[in-house]
């Protein structure tokens, strides 16, 4: 403000005036305005591309994520990660500054290839881009390959990268960028004609729960198949405390990486976060390569099962029959605690049709289902799950919103309760109901991370936890005349 | 400020100048030749006075070493801007900075989020391929007028560049110019974009200079001056640390007229130029608008430091001094008061923690201002490091440790685990990038940037809740299963 300006007096915000705004942002009139905005995005429940790269270069054999760009996304994903899992996320950057807006990155770059190579002895380099080289046209292919002339990196050491403008997508396509990169990197010229290895490639999308990865595995060898996760955190971020700290301490066998082609067969998770890996399977094997949703729910575990039997010409095995049954026990025994709850979900597009599908199986409804990013698809698609049952009915899909819009939802056509990340908790605060922590972020409880929600033991846990948030609801709420011992 | 201790500390026990320095050889072999000439001045075995002991700062991180570092935006948003709670703080750009950013630094703020603060929420322009192309300017305004509007209690906006909107050349100061006098409340522009400078440090000069430029006195108190009236600078409210520090203030017979900006009102940081004497808690990221005040307002102002009872007593005695005696006395009388409950927290918890040796690497102020405070609780500190600190800053941390003990700068992971591993420290207390890195290692550690979602740990309320964090950490049975016996 210039100096001109009249200076003006200190003055503080009366109660009365708290009283009135807090009044008026749980109204209809409030709701409207806020849905009428079209510029600003407050509290969203999606993050920036580079992000999912990471998750998908901690995932490979001894491989350090290289973030091609300022030192501070590193850091920035890194802590994300961090805090998620509790556990450590090695990642390098180019670090590159002002100058690189004019002299381009490849020094920067050159740098930090020869010392994260020396200092960190990875096996693999999976580097990826923020926004500075993005914008300023930085070359990766050329940038890497004169950095092996230069002999600052080994001729045949493995760095694959993938431009992942933060400006474009989310998360999820940066997935969906670095594991193109690393698989085709890995394994173009490492196909066999005719060789199959027998093997069951397994893409489980932008998933931050170590407990699914375990799931998926097990599941599979319950059926008797050899399964090659990609991407596979589950030790990188659940590893154990023994005294002795690993940058790399799990992660998809590179080999087995470098075998994808020669697969029996490839599966992605994510029906709609895995289109350039998907594309680049379907162009270089002819081996089938099916999408669909997660195994979440019964429903969707049984499709699962049977694709694996079909794909494999397996049996589904009498002990995982025996899973189900207890997990329809299960739910059975519940259903009278779920039956047409209402439920505020949000999060990524294959991971709200999981959700959607699994509350359908208990009679709940998915009442408010915030997409933040999604497409016209994404929300015929997730409609038609709500058409094909009657408690979807009424349920209102509300694609590329935020938590802040969801506030006004839940305010103004409320729910029992909400299911989703950590950054809900405000809007489960001012509506006073329960917020049942689940997907990504977890930041502020413990070990969820750890739990799976996939599969028929999955469904279990799923329930377990809604359920009992409700029932200690009822308790921590209820009157004196109706606290039961039973419920 | 004046140190209180300036007797030069007292050795410790198998720390020699000498073997820190072959320590330093050792770690530096870790690099290639290039890299190592680069990291080569940012270490040194300490020997306070020696000109050639010193450690170089403040210089670019080298590329492919695990820094711990932030970037311009995170110094912005994170520390300087983000904790002012009756502002809208928008970061403009893509949706990442600000989604990372979200809610991870624990400044607590008074008031309900949403409706008359708004710290705890996350507000970006979520920027596209197309704002890339045309620009994100007209953008921006609409992103002023819709907040103005869904938050009317909100008493200003700052824009928070990030690195596409300096690249593309928006003109952020354009258009917060023209928000500002259509919508009738402060829209400061902040060109903090994460490529600027070397560290988050830039970030808070420029933040500062955008408070000098765009806010400090454009606003007036209410009430009359008073000789008391002073303003708590660079303390960012971290687990609550902003309320006990200004409860001993305000014990002292002062008025805490302005937070900068922990739990901040920004009508308030905008009156600080009327106060008779600026504190400072964090040197770094707030010593600019000290400057300018007192270049431009003749207000003086002074270090102190609120970690543990020792230094929480000299500091009181030193900002007394700047008053008269009835300030002198209660200052005094305070410690009087206190002096009994903070000895019965080092008696419970010293005899577990006497010995036992710390690592420390964190940001602003805490590498020096937290020594006396392990000191108190009996512990040694082996090695300290800023991630992004200045001359300055280690010119007053020297004096706060032992001879031959390790000051280094922007150290890389592997430089922490070989020093860790090397020294044997019970402790290492840096952010949570290092955190889990060293509990797998079986070394326990605290967060020394959130206060590991404690606090707070400033003044008498947080010495008890310090005391209490080092000693379960250290002492915490888990570490008892550590090794398996089979």
């Amino acid at each position: 403000m210039s100096e001109t300006c009249a200076v003006k007096k200190v003055t503080e915000i009366t109660p009365e005036e708290v009283a009135r705004v807090e009044e008026w942002i749980n109204t209809e009139e409030y709701r409207e305005k806020n849905f009428a905005r079209e510029a600003v995005v407050i509290n969203p429940a999606h993050a920036c591309q580079p992000l999912g790269a990471q998750l998908v270069a901690h995932g490979f054999e001894g491989t350090l994520p290289f973030v091609h760009g300022s030192q501070g996304c590193a850091s920035y994903y890194r802590s994300a990660l961090t805090r998620h899992f509790r556990e450590p996320a090695a990642a390098v950057s180019s670090a590159m500054t002002e100058d690189g807006a004019v002299f381009g990155g490849q020094n920067n770059l050159f740098e930090g290839l020869e010392n994260a190579y020396t200092l960190y002895k990875p096996k693999m380099m999976a580097v990826f881009t923020s926004c500075m080289p993005e914008i300023i046209g930085d070359d990766l292919t050329a940038f890497i390959s004169n950095a092996r002339k230069e002999g600052l990196i080994p001729e045949d050491f493995p760095v694959p990268y993938a431009n992942t403008p933060s400006f474009n997508g989310t998360h999820i396509n940066g997935y969906d960028a670095m594991l193109k990169s690393i698989l085709s990197y890995l394994a173009t010229d490492k196909k066999v004609e005719g060789k199959d290895n027998g093997k069951l490639n397994l893409i489980p999308g932008f998933d931050c729960n170590t407990g699914n990865y375990r799931e998926y595995k097990r599941l599979c060898k319950e059926m008797g198949i050899d399964v090659t996760v990609l991407a596979d955190v589950s030790e990188s971020f659940d590893s154990p405390l023994d005294g002795t700290y690993r940058p790399y301490p799990g992660g998809t066998p590179l080999e087995e990486a470098a075998d994808v082609l020669n697969a029996h067969a490839t599966l992605s998770m994510m029906l709609h976060a895995s289109k350039e890996t998907i594309k680049w399977f379907k162009n270089e094997t002819e081996a089938p390569v099916d999408v669909m949703p997660a195994p979440i729910g019964v429903a969707n575990t049984d499709n699962f099962l049977m694709k694996l039997a079909e794909l494999f010409g397996k049996e589904v095995p009498e002990p995982l029959k025996a899973e189900r049954g207890r997990a329809v026990d299960a739910m059975t025994d519940a259903h009278q605690y779920l039956h047409n709850k209402k439920f505020a979900i949000w999060g990524d597009p294959d991971y709200l049709a999981g959700m959607i599908s699994f509350l359908l199986e208990m009679g709940a409804r998915p009442y408010h289902i915030i997409c933040s990013r999604g497409s016209k698809k994404v929300t015929k698609y997730l409609q038609a799950l709500l058409d094909a049952s009657p408690y979807g009915e009424g349920c209102h899909i509300w694609m590329n919103k935020d938590l802040w819009h969801l506030r006004s939802l839940v305010m103004t056509d409320p729910v029992d309760a909400l299911i989703g990340s950590s950054h809900g908790k405000m809007v489960a605060r001012d509506a006073n109901i329960p917020h049942i922590r689940h997907g990504f972020p977890v930041l502020d409880r413990v070990n969820l991370h750890r739990v799976p929600y996939i599969g028929y033991q999955g469904a279990i846990n799923l329930l377990t936890s809604i359920a009992n948030t409700l029932l200690e609801e009822v308790d921590r709420t209820s009157e004196d005349k109706h606290f039961e011992i039973m419920r | 400020m004046e140190n209180e201790n300036a007797a030069v500390k007292a050795p410790l026990e198998g720390i020699e100048k000498q073997a820190t320095e072959e320590l330093i050889d050792k770690t530096l072999e870790l690099y290639p030749e290039k890299a190592r000439k680069k990291r080569a001045p940012h270490m040194s075995a300490n020997d306070p006075g020696v000109e050639g002991c010193t450690v170089k700062s403040n210089r670019k991180t080298v590329p492919g070493v695990m820094s711990a570092r932030g970037c311009a935006y995170a110094g912005a948003k994170g520390v300087v801007w983000g904790p002012i709670r009756d502002m809208t703080h928008i970061s403009h750009g893509p949706v990442g900075c600000g989604y990372y950013s979200w809610g991870t630094r624990r400044n607590l703020v008074e008031g309900h989020q949403g409706v008359d603060v708004f710290s705890a929420m996350q507000f970006t322009s979520d920027f596209q391929e197309k704002d890339v192309v045309y620009g994100g300017d007209k953008k921006l305004a609409k992103i002023c007028t819709e907040v103005r509007e869904l938050f009317p209690l909100a008493k200003g906006i700052s824009v928070l560049s990030e690195c596409p909107v300096g690249l593309i050349g928006d003109d952020i100061n354009a258009v917060a110019k023209k928000s500002s006098s259509e919508l009738g409340v402060p829209v400061v522009p902040c060109n903090c974009e994460g490529f600027r400078g070397v560290s988050q440090s830039l970030g808070h000069h420029i933040s500062n200079d955008s408070i000098r430029d765009y806010v400090i006195g454009t606003y007036e108190f209410k009430d009359e001056p008073t000789d008391y009236d002073i303003a708590l600078i660079g303390d960012y409210n971290i687990g609550g640390d902003a309320w006990a520090s200004k409860k001993i203030l305000e014990e002292l017979g002062l008025n805490v007229k302005a937070i900068w900006t922990g739990d901040g009102q920004i009508e308030h940081i905008a009156a600080t130029h009327q106060v008779k004497l600026n504190l400072i808690h964090c040197y770094r990221s707030m010593n600019y608008m000290a400057k300018v005040m007192e270049e431009r307002y003749g207000i003086p102002w002074m270090e102190f430091n609120f970690f543990g009872p020792t230094k929480i007593a000299a500091s009181l005695r030193a900002i007394a001094a700047r008053f008269d005696q009835k300030i002198q006395d209660n200052a005094e009388r305070i410690i009087e008061k206190y002096t009994p409950m903070m000895q019965a927290v080092v008696d419970e918890y010293r005899p577990r923690l006497e010995g036992k040796r710390a690592l420390l690497f964190v940001g602003g102020l805490r590498p020096r201002h937290t020594i006396g405070a392990y000191e108190d609780l009996g512990l040694e500190i082996v090695g300290t490091g800023y991630e992004f600190a200045h001359n300055d800053d280690y010119d007053r941390t020297y004096e706060e440790m032992a001879k031959g003990t390790l000051i280094f700068d922007d150290a890389s992971e592997i430089e922490l685990e070989t020093w860790a591993k090397e020294y044997k420290v019970d402790l290492v207390g840096s952010g949570v990038k290092e955190k889990y890195v060293f509990q797998k290692a079986g070394i326990p550690f605290r967060q020394m940037h959130s206060w590991d979602y404690s606090g707070p740990y400033h003044g008498y309320d947080g010495f008890p809740i310090f005391a209490r964090d080092i000693d379960m950490a250290i002492n915490s049975p888990t570490w008892g299963l550590v090794k398996a016996p089979f």
